[in-house]
């Protein structure tokens, strides 16, 4: 799993006035629901950074316009230069003596131009040394924020979604966010600083050449536009054809064996050759035609180019212009141009990044838990006695869960909570502890309602040992003393002796220090599961919640689960998804639960006399008789 | 990288041609200045307006011509390089299904269909970089270079001067930033890491009230990652203003020195302009060059993995010549058979004899762990052994074709796997060529036939993805109909019932039975009831057989067995 992390994000080059690769131009854009409203909010964001910013667009336009000036000042004093030079020519063909060039003037050109040029580097340095901080600060805050919103929703909206999805938004919308605040926005002020600016410039060295490069931009635009429509289609083919050929390869991988086991092999492969060929056709067509952007880009700026050397010429040979300003008039036009695509460019990269922002803010609008009442109170000493008085439950609106539920348990009482898989056991754990809302009803705990009762407080009274078993990425000694925040060193190990796991964790070459990897493989299932029963003795409760559920165990750790499992339960209200039968058996109160609700309680024997549901399960999952073997 | 690249072979035309073509390309780019600077002397030194007409309408015929070459250019650059991305994928395909489960398990399928779909698209992305911007950028500076000196040979030092300092700065920055690029990749994993054991935990943490700590957790992930990023911000901030700079300060100093020049009569003005155009092309396809190969090691990390996948070297292979038998009924020996995990100390299975007949069911009893899945996977020989030899119908599985074995065994696995189609197509996946009728019987008798047509469209209808649109109990029906289509000598049932309710299960066992009767059947089973009325019933205990016989039997003779069975049912149902 430790690749889902790859989400390509193409970080442009870093820093870069040049402008990445053109790939974006011609893809089809993302866009927000609600542009506006997403941007406004996003500039909230910003707002504690204004001055900064302030300052940034500040300093990225001085260092602009002091660059834009460079090129019409030294037209200056290469016209000079041609002047000398036909200042020469005249004296040779008037046989006086050869002039020497004005170098007192060129050299004050010089001094002015290295001048401008380090002054607008400085700019340019300041105006990316501020940036460096005021996007990843803002960006730190928005991942912050969303880390705490996280903490603060209810589980509910954890089970609509997949964590590839929130993943998602918390990584690569927030980096999206990030990077177009880092370089697209400077770029942005810088480019459109550059436009305003070179035109200026141009106009005030002549408006007609001028005109003639505002003339071509028509054509940059017929271009870009004419590309972006021929090559969205296959861009959207290609998009289709990556998709179905990530679900085969998802398929194909994860049913491996059944492939194989089929003889299968040969039939997937042509499937996948259909679908890779189909993306192949698709993916050099949009490649091709995004290609040739830049290509008809330079074709219609040598256009302007020649035209502006040929006019120019023109209007040398007439003195209409001098040398030095075709010089400076070629450099300006073609400055000209890449400004022009960038900001074409950045106006998609913030269409998507928009999208982004109005993700992450949806994200940051979901509807919170319930908060704890300001006079919710604190158990100091519960005794673990539980009681569900009329509590009707759904997930959904429509579908009722359960429905009237009455039930009583004393301290130190066992529960059996049996059903099929999927019967949804585990309902009944999320009740308890209030990670979900019961619709009507009460369930009390010690006489209190446990809405009443601080959640921390509430749920510092159970202990879990479910059967997916949590451990973080940290050692061993770590993952057990999460159970309790100040355990010494004693008690977790008193713990991992009391769970059975002492003995397994002294094997292990680094022992209590050994860290556990990021899927925890480096230990087996049944060491996991003893490592959480660790924990939760530790914590302990008062009220226990255990999953009997032992799969992929070898037997003798399961005999050590089960040790320990049993041990654990001594004197704590326990409810036991319950596997066992002798379990089942001593429990005080069996409840069967079959599609999501508890359709039948009572004792071992009571239940059997019903000969109803619990008696068809007990008879299929414990005893064969009236099964025909095939 | 460079290994991947071999693949490449095919496209050798394709490639000379892009670089041919790019070449005139940037020839024909590089050309314009030089045409100018004849224009400026010439031309307009001479007030010749022909002269600058003719030598604007061959800059435009030169232009044309250069951008048709590009345009050539990138179209077979797209085709090779997507070109390129469709064959890694395919080799990387079809090496994967050759995969033994050994191998597979080895790498994980996440990884696997990560590496089989982004990296390579990581890796085409860069090809198409390279096949444009990197054939691009030395090309013209070799040829602005050319050119250059054309115009004026002794201008040409400051080039030399200040290219090394370009390289310096770049390398210098580089050098320091670099490292913390890659880092930059490890804090992103941290938080991901984090975040996504919130997520994975999110009971778990509610549950001890550690919240706070976790908070505490995700936020120092978070604030270092900040901070790596401002310290590359503020390193690569001098960067670009560093590389404006000198450019610019290069085009003063031309001016400068080419004045001198001038002045001497060495020079033409044109000449100089053209040599300035040249100088800040060179520089920039120096930068850009220079700035693509931070791409490379990006690129790189997939081509290492890629290639660890198509390296790695498969350890079950078809014989030469596989044997292939028709007339056999199906009879499975195992002969002194063992077999350990790579890397276990213990085997998983050690020392395994016994045979199964044809009409006889075969029940193989545990816990877990005990080596039950592990047996059946080396029947299919999905494992090789380690030692001993499995014998079907008296021929050694190694010298079959896995195809030909495995055409004989309908395998229904403990974990329902369905394939996106309709529901007919997925029983059919036991048969390519069943007939409707067959379907439908197999479907009968697997009890499914009345859930599916209680569906919108029957036989028709369509499953999604991972069958996330039917329940448990139907999926593993359809799954144990897909086996019974193929008909086969050898059924394997591994713990095939578990998700049935206790009426479907006992009505699909009595249709089973006449489907099954010729055949040889092995039944997995964790619970005792599940088998005790089967023919043979073989208990295995860590990887050794504990047991061989019935239920009876087994009982008489068998501690393993009697443990299991004492502690699954009640006294009064043991006898």
């Amino acid at each position: 799993m430790s690749e889902d992390r790859n989400t390509n994000k193409e970080k442009g080059l870093p820093g870069g006035k040049q402008g990445g690769p053109m790939g974006s131009l011609g893809k089809p854009v993302e866009k927000a629901k609600n542009f506006k409203g997403t941007l406004r909010r996003l500039v909230q964001y910003l707002k504690p950074q204004r001055t900064k910013f302030l300052f940034v667009f500040v300093t990225a336009s001085l260092s602009t316009i002091f660059s834009i000036l460079g090129p019409k000042i030294m037209g200056k004093g290469v016209t000079k230069i041609g002047e000398g030079l036909g200042a020469k020519m005249m004296a040779a063909q008037a046989g006086k003596a050869v002039p020497s060039l004005d170098f007192t003037y060129i050299s004050q050109i010089v001094l002015i131009l290295i001048g401008l040029y380090i002054i607008s580097a400085a700019f340019s340095y300041l105006q990316q040394y501020i940036m460096a901080g005021v996007a990843q600060k803002t960006v730190y805050k928005m991942r912050k924020e969303v880390d705490e919103k996280l903490s603060r929703l209810p589980l509910k909206f954890f089970d609509a979604r997949t964590h590839g999805e929130i993943l998602s938004r918390v990584t690569n919308d927030i980096d999206n966010i990030s990077t177009t605040l880092q370089q697209s926005l400077t770029q942005l002020i810088t480019s459109l600083v550059t436009i305003i600016g070179v035109i200026v410039m141009m106009l005030s060295i002549s408006p007609l050449l001028t005109l003639i490069v505002i003339l071509t931009l028509p054509l940059y635009m017929v271009v870009t536009i004419k590309i972006a429509k021929g090559s969205q289609q296959h861009f959207a083919a290609q998009q289709k054809s990556l998709g179905e050929l990530n679900g085969l390869v998802e398929e194909a991988y994860a049913g491996h064996k059944i492939v194989k086991a089929f003889g299968r092999e040969d039939e997937t492969f042509a499937r996948f050759n259909t679908i890779n060929e189909k993306l192949y056709q698709a993916g050099y067509k949009a490649q091709f035609i995004s290609g040739i952007i830049m290509p008809l880009m330079r074709l219609v700026s040598n256009l302007g180019y020649v035209i502006i050397c040929v006019i120019g010429g023109v209007f040398a040979t007439r003195n209409m212009i001098s040398i030095g300003d075709i010089l400076a008039f070629i450099q300006y036009s073609r400055q000209f141009t890449q400004p022009i695509v960038q900001t074409a460019n950045i106006a998609n990269i913030i269409q998507s990044t928009i999208a982004s922002a109005e993700r992450v803010f949806e994200l940051l609008d979901e509807v919170e838990e319930v908060p704890d009442a300001i006079e919710a109170k604190i158990v100091p000493f519960p005794k673990g006695h539980v009681r569900f008085e009329n509590v009707d439950f759904s997930y959904e609106e429509e579908e009722e869960l359960l429905k009237k539920i009455n039930v009583d348990v004393k301290p130190g009482n066992t529960i059996a909570i049996v059903g099929p898989t999927g019967a949804g056991k585990t309902t009944l754990v999320n009740l308890l502890m209030r990670f979900y809302e019961i619709s009507n009803g009460r369930i009390l705990i010690d006489g209190i309602d446990i809405r009443d009762i601080k959640r921390g407080s509430l749920r510092s009274m159970f202990g879990m040992v479910l059967q997916d078993t949590w451990l973080f990425n940290g050692t061993i000694f770590e993952n057990i003393a999460y159970g309790r925040e100040d355990a010494t060193e004693e008690e977790v190990i008193n713990a991992a002796k009391a769970a059975h796991a002492h003995h397994f964790i002294k094997t292990l070459p680094e022992g209590y220090n050994t860290i556990l990897n990021e899927e925890a493989s480096n230990i087996s299932q049944g060491q996991k599961q003893l490592l959480t029963i660790a924990r939760a003795i530790l914590a302990n409760p008062v009220i226990l919640i255990l999953d009997e559920a032992t799969s992929s165990v070898d037997s003798r750790t399961e005999a050590y689960i089960q040790k320990a499992m049993t041990e654990l339960m001594q004197g704590r209200t326990s409810f036991v998804i319950a596997h066992r039968l002798s379990t089942i058996r001593d429990a005080e109160l069996i409840l069967v639960m079959n599609q999501g609700s508890i359709i039948e309680m009572g004792t071992h024997n009571e239940l059997l006399a019903k000969k109803s549901f619990y008696a068809d399960l007990y008879n299929s999952q414990f005893t064969g008789t009236s099964i025909e073997v095939v | 990288m460079v290994k991947l690249f071999r693949l490449l072979k095919p496209f050798t035309a394709y490639i000379t041609a892009v670089v041919v073509l790019l070449f005139v390309q940037v020839i024909s780019d590089l050309y314009l200045p030089t045409l100018m600077a004849d224009l400026v002397d010439i031309g307009i030194v001479n007030k010749d307006i022909n002269y600058i007409l003719k030598t604007g309408g061959f800059m435009l015929l030169i232009a044309a011509g250069g951008t048709i070459c590009a345009i050539i250019a990138a179209y077979l650059s797209a085709r090779t390089s997507i070109g390129f991305g469709k064959i890694i994928r395919e080799k990387l395909f079809s090496k994967v299904e050759s995969f033994s489960l050994h191998e597979f398990d080895k790498l994980g399928t996440a990884t696997l269909i990560t590496r089989t779909t982004n990296d390579v698209n990581q890796i085409q992305q860069v090809s198409v970089l390279i096949l444009t911007m990197m054939v691009t950028a030395p090309l013209t500076s070799i040829g602005g270079v050319v050119m250059a000196l054309q115009q004026d040979i002794s201008l040409s030092w400051v080039l030399v001067v200040v290219i090394p300092v370009l390289f310096t700065i770049i390398g210098g920055t580089l050098f320091r930033a670099l490292p913390l690029f890659k880092l930059m990749q490890e804090k992103l994993d941290k938080l991901n890491l984090v975040l996504r054991e919130n997520l994975t935990g999110i009971r778990v943490i509610r549950a001890f009230n550690r919240k706070e700590k976790e908070k505490v957790r995700f936020d120092e992930a978070n604030a270092d990652l900040m901070q790596n990023a401002i310290k590359i911000n503020l390193i690569m901030a001098a960067l670009m203003p560093a590389m404006m700079l000198i450019m610019n300060l290069t085009t003063v100093a031309l001016v400068w020195f080419g004045a001198i020049r001038i002045d001497s009569g060495a020079m033409q003005i044109g000449s100089l302009l053209a040599f300035i155009q040249y100088a800040t092309q060179i520089l920039f396809s120096l930068l850009m060059l220079v700035m693509l190969f931070i791409v490379i090691p990006r690129a790189q990390v997939s081509a290492v993995r890629i290639n660890e996948v198509l390296e790695t070297n498969l350890d079950i292979k078809d014989p030469v010549k596989p044997v292939t038998v028709t007339d056999g009924k199906g009879l499975v020996e195992f002969k002194d058979v063992s077999f350990r995990y790579p890397g276990a100390d213990q085997p998983a299975i050690n020392n395994l004899n016994f045979v199964a007949k044809p009409g006889e069911v075969t029940a193989i009893i545990g816990g877990t762990g005990s080596g039950k899945s592990t047996l059946i996977n080396l029947i299919s020989r999905f494992y090789d052994t380690e030692k001993g030899s499995i014998l079907i119908d008296g021929i050694n599985v190694k010298d079959m074709s896995q195809k030909g074995l495995r055409a004989k065994i309908g395998f229904v696995p403990q974990k329902t796997v369905l394939f996106s189609g309709t529901i007919a197509e997925n029983i059919r996946y036991g048969k390519q060529d069943a007939t409707l009728e067959e379907i439908k019987h197999a479907a009968d008798v697997a009890q499914a036939t009345e859930f599916i047509l209680s569906l919108e469209e029957g036989f028709n209808h369509t499953i999604a993805q991972g069958g996330a649109n039917i329940s448990g109990g139907q999926k593993q029906r359809l799954s144990i109909a897909r086996a019974l289509v193929r008909k086969p000598d050898i059924y394997i049932f591994d713990d095939s019932f578990s998700a049935l309710d206790f009426k479907t299960d006992a009505k699909l066992r009595a249709a089973l039975r006449p489907e099954i009767e010729e055949a040889t059947v092995f039944l997995i089973a964790q619970s005792v009831p599940t088998v005790r009325e089967a023919d043979k019933i073989i208990v295995l205990d860590e990887g050794i057989i504990a047991g061989i016989g019935t239920h009876a039997q087994l009982l008489n003779n068998c501690r393993v067995y009697r443990e299991l069975v004492a502690s699954q049912l009640s006294e009064e149902e043991v006898g």
